[in-house]
């Protein structure tokens, strides 16, 4: 890196109103999200008013203790809960098994069959909503949270397999070979070198694969239709009445069920960025 | 390779390390199951949950499909493609997408380019920058698109804001028309996405070597001709990415239109995904329903096809002088 050169200095002519224009986007991301937080602390006849209130006034933190104390709320709550645990455990032990297969084996049908398991990657989701609905209808999964859990699994295994495959690869294979001349099989040294190695990796996973079932709403629309069964976002699609909606309710609901994303994503950025890029730099 | 062994593979990792691992007697080992044994339970749902029902959508859109237990499904031929064919909402829903797409690719190729390129060195704040505009990203598609139907409601923030700048008189019912429903539809997604494309764009920027862009600008090369001549250039497959994955995403919108709109008023704002989810979930013509899906699928991977090979080559400009 040089110190002083055109570049430089051009940047610093230009910081200023670099600045401006990435301040003025910043604010246009942020602004909505600063609005819902404000409209859920709003009385129901405060939430469309002519000026809008940007600040709550009288505040009431009534839509917070209606949307908890309503009939299901801490039930959807800890259906999300459930199925996006139990979605990604199953997730990460599934495809890192397979990820260690393709890593670390020759066997015959290995490309084929990674292959086909890159097809996941490509089929939209919801291109399978019929046939799967029909599937998980023949099977009685409708109406169950095994039935969300088992199809957002599937339907993770193909980006986790990629994104763990490729980190597993990495892993110097001498080590392994010490571990296997020590006599460890395989499941061994799978489940104590691989996956312990493998952290980074396996971060990354478990929080796409967590927020991808903890935000997932066509299937569960498709497959839940009781009340006790339903998830976060349907619950909160619920709130949205037909004529008159409770926006105070809608946004208190949302902002519970947003904030431990957000806390998730501050604390794991890195891994964040880490799993985007995987593959997409490289092209 | 005729011989398979369950050793741990090499080249991979020999490739990383630069060590040849020494060759024992451990590497004639005979055929074995382990590695179809780690692969087995993970690959045999994915059959059963993902491949089995994908060749079921192209076998159910020539059926005219009865849901009811027990009963059977009739075969049809073509008939469900030639609804489609002769059904205008299916034309509109096919529009509507085309908009969509059309509204939301540029835009968020274009500001997550020039996000990117701001945020590219390193000054204070960056981090900040960063992750506010990644916010929308990770926030779940119920939750913004309950937001937006509520910015663009008609005593809405959004509209008291266009007024207030006297770009509008503040009275437009944007969710009850086609079109300015589509405008609120397309600015949630480029709002959501924008983040996206940033993040992608910002990772191939660390790639750009600067020695190039100062060997640009030493030679006389302005702002606009260095970023398309070097920058542009040394990003392009990642240009390419995220072009086709948008793409690809705005034929694949759903959830933001079915909360917003609800493919309203009278199915003028139905885009593919929603009017197949009707025609399946609401009116049990999975058949129909199907054909629709497969239809998607099929223009969704032809429109692929095409944009890897228009991208083939980098565009340069300026390469004529």
């Amino acid at each position: 890196m040089t110190g002083h050169n055109y570049l430089t200095r051009h940047r610093y002519l230009t910081g200023t109103s670099r600045y401006l224009l990435l301040t003025v986007g910043a604010v246009v991301m942020i602004l909505p999200f600063l609005y819902m937080l404000s409209t859920s602390f709003k009385g129901q006849q405060y939430v469309l008013t002519t000026p809008p209130q940007w600040i709550p006034h009288p505040a009431t933190a009534s839509n917070y203790t209606d949307a908890l104390r309503s009939d299901h709320f801490a039930l959807y709550f800890l259906n999300s809960v459930i199925v996006a645990i139990a979605t990604t455990v199953l997730s990460l032990l599934l495809s890192s098994m397979m990820a260690y297969a393709f890593a670390r084996f020759e066997f015959p049908g290995r490309e084929l069959l990674f292959r086909i398991l890159l097809l996941g990657l490509m089929i939209p989701a919801m291109m399978l909503i019929i046939p799967q609905f029909v599937l998980a209808k023949y099977l009685g999964l409708l109406n169950s949270l095994d039935g969300l859990v088992i199809f957002y699994v599937a339907a993770s295994l193909s980006l986790n397999t990629f994104l763990l495959r490729g980190f597993f690869e990495a892993i110097p294979v001498e080590l392994e070979q010490a571990m296997e001349i020590d006599g460890a099989g395989s499941v061994r040294r799978y489940w104590r070198l691989i996956l312990p190695l493998a952290r980074p990796a396996l971060a990354t996973a478990t929080i796409f694969t967590f927020l991808a079932s903890w935000d997932e709403y066509p299937w569960a629309l498709t497959i839940i239709s009781i009340p006790s069964r339903q998830t976060l976002p349907l619950g909160i699609a619920l709130f949205q009445g037909q004529n008159s909606t409770l926006w105070g309710l809608v946004f208190a609901a949302s902002v519970v069920a947003v904030v431990p994303v957000i806390v998730v994503f501050l604390v794991f950025q890195r891994y964040f960025v880490q799993g985007l890029t995987a593959g997409a730099v490289k092209g | 390779m005729l011989t398979s062994t369950d050793r741990p593979r090499n080249d991979a990792a020999s490739a990383v390390t630069g060590v040849r691992p020494a060759s024992s007697g451990r590497t004639r080992r005979r055929r074995s199951a382990t590695p179809y044994l780690f692969l087995a339970p993970g690959f045999a749902l994915f059959l059963a949950l993902i491949i089995y029902p994908m060749v079921r959508a192209f076998q159910m859109s020539f059926y005219d499909w009865n849901i009811v237990a027990g009963a059977s499904s009739k075969f049809i031929g073509w008939a469900n493609y030639v609804q489609a064919y002769h059904d205008p909402i299916f034309w509109r829903s096919l529009i509507n997408s085309g908009v969509y797409m059309a509204m939301t690719v540029p835009p968020q190729i274009i500001l997550g380019l020039l996000v990117a390129t701001g945020l590219r060195a390193k000054a204070p704040g960056r981090a900040l920058y960063r992750v506010l505009f990644y916010l929308p990203v990770v926030t779940s598609w119920v939750v913004v698109s309950l937001l937006f139907r509520y910015l663009f409601a008609d005593v809405g923030l959004v509209n008291y804001v266009l007024h207030g700048l006297n770009l509008t008189n503040g009275s437009t019912s944007w969710l009850g028309g086609r079109w300015t429903a589509m405008v609120a539809v397309s600015a949630l997604g480029v709002w959501k996405g924008v983040g996206w494309s940033m993040v992608i764009f910002l990772a191939a920027l660390q790639g750009v070597p600067r020695e190039l862009e100062e060997a640009a600008a030493v030679d006389g090369a302005g702002r606009w001709r260095r970023f398309t001549t070097v920058t542009l250039h040394s990003i392009w497959p990642s240009v390419v990415f995220v072009t086709v994955m948008l793409v690809i995403g705005g034929f694949n919108v759903f959830t933001s239109v079915l909360l917003m709109t609800g493919g309203g008023p009278a199915d003028q704002t139905q885009v593919l995904l929603t009017y197949m989810y009707k025609q399946a979930f609401s009116y049990l013509d999975f058949g129909y329903g199907s054909a629709i899906a497969v239809l998607l699928t099929l223009l969704v991977f032809v429109l692929s096809v095409i944009q890897l090979r228009i991208f083939r080559q980098p565009r340069i400009a300026g390469t004529a002088s």
